[in-house]
């Protein structure tokens, strides 16, 4: 039996998807760049949830609010990308188990 | 109609968010990460928001992705010495994993024994009859002004400090000095010779 499509089966993706980014992260604990398709992975659940919301509730408010996330993402794939290449000009490698000899 | 298209994009957008994270070479993960994008803008467009779903493609599958592309094939990394310790790291993930999606289907689903949110309150903009573009942009560009800027400011942070952090200086490429092109004058840069019949200039 099918169940006519609601929220809760959005919430229920969204969910899923954000608990597969954070296995990500775990699961690739090395790969730098694995770990920040995980994060993107994240906010793309997180986004999901806000429109999922807006349009059940019918207000506008979380469309607003997914659009910052948006722009919040793209701003932080780009600084990360940015010091995933720094890191590995300076490496020669980018296992994140490296990064512990960059503290003060 | 409409369970079959979300059980389709939902089901698609599962499997390849479960091969971002597990597929041999990142490349193919990025690819991978690009369908997942994929889906969720058919979900945005079900869903009824249309502007964020093409946002979404635009940015996403237009500009990050394409980052990611370029990042992953132009550093020359040994990706499987990266994957040591997968194993090990597994059930701890999968543990925490499990729990938090068990927690959160959980309290999905009894949500609807809870206090109902009900819009009505000035703060929320009710949606109209109105396409989403237009409604959007209506409180954009009004109530979230100073915040849309906001956002434009952290997309220039974001720019100058991607900008200063890769950018190095080499010593054999040529650039152009504006400061000594301006300096120079015509006295330095122009010599009249007088030049002898049936001689060459030295």
């Amino acid at each position: 039996m099918i169940y006519p499509i609601s929220l809760t089966h959005y919430l229920i993706l969204a969910a899923i998807i954000f608990n597969i980014g954070i296995f990500g992260v775990f699961l690739n604990r090395k790969n730098l760049i694995i770990i920040l398709m995980s994060i993107e992975l994240m906010l793309l659940a997180v986004n999901i949830n806000f429109i999922a919301f807006s349009t059940h509730l019918n207000i506008i408010l979380g469309q607003v609010f997914a659009l910052f996330i948006l722009t919040v993402a793209a701003a932080e794939a780009s600084i990360g990308l940015a010091i995933l290449v720094v890191f590995f000009r300076s490496r020669g490698s980018i296992a994140v188990d490296d990064a512990n000899s960059m503290k003060g | 109609m409409l369970p079959f298209f979300f059980y389709t994009f939902a089901i698609i957008s599962v499997i390849s968010s479960f091969m971002v994270i597990f597929a041999k070479n990142p490349v193919h993960s990025v690819f991978f990460l690009i369908l997942t994008f994929f889906n969720a803008t058919g979900l945005f467009v079900l869903m009824g928001a249309e502007f964020l779903a093409m946002l979404l493609l635009i940015v996403y599958v237009g500009a990050v992705a394409v980052l990611f592309l370029f990042v992953v094939m132009m550093l020359n990394i040994d990706f499987n010495s990266l994957r040591t310790g997968m194993i090990k790291n597994a059930p701890l993930g999968l543990l925490i994993g499990t729990i938090l999606l068990g927690e959160m289907i959980f309290s999905f689903i009894g949500m609807k024994y809870g206090v109902a949110n009900k819009p009505g309150n000035e703060l929320f903009i009710v949606l109209g009859e109105e396409e989403n573009t237009r409604a959007l942009g209506k409180v954009l560009y009004t109530n979230y002004i100073y915040l849309f800027q906001c956002a434009g400011l952290i997309l220039l942070v974001a720019m100058i400090g991607a900008i200063v952090l890769t950018h190095r200086k080499r010593d054999n490429v040529k650039q152009q000095d504006a400061v000594k092109q301006i300096l120079r004058n015509r006295e330095d840069a122009i010599e009249v010779k007088e030049v002898e019949i049936g001689k060459g200039v030295l």
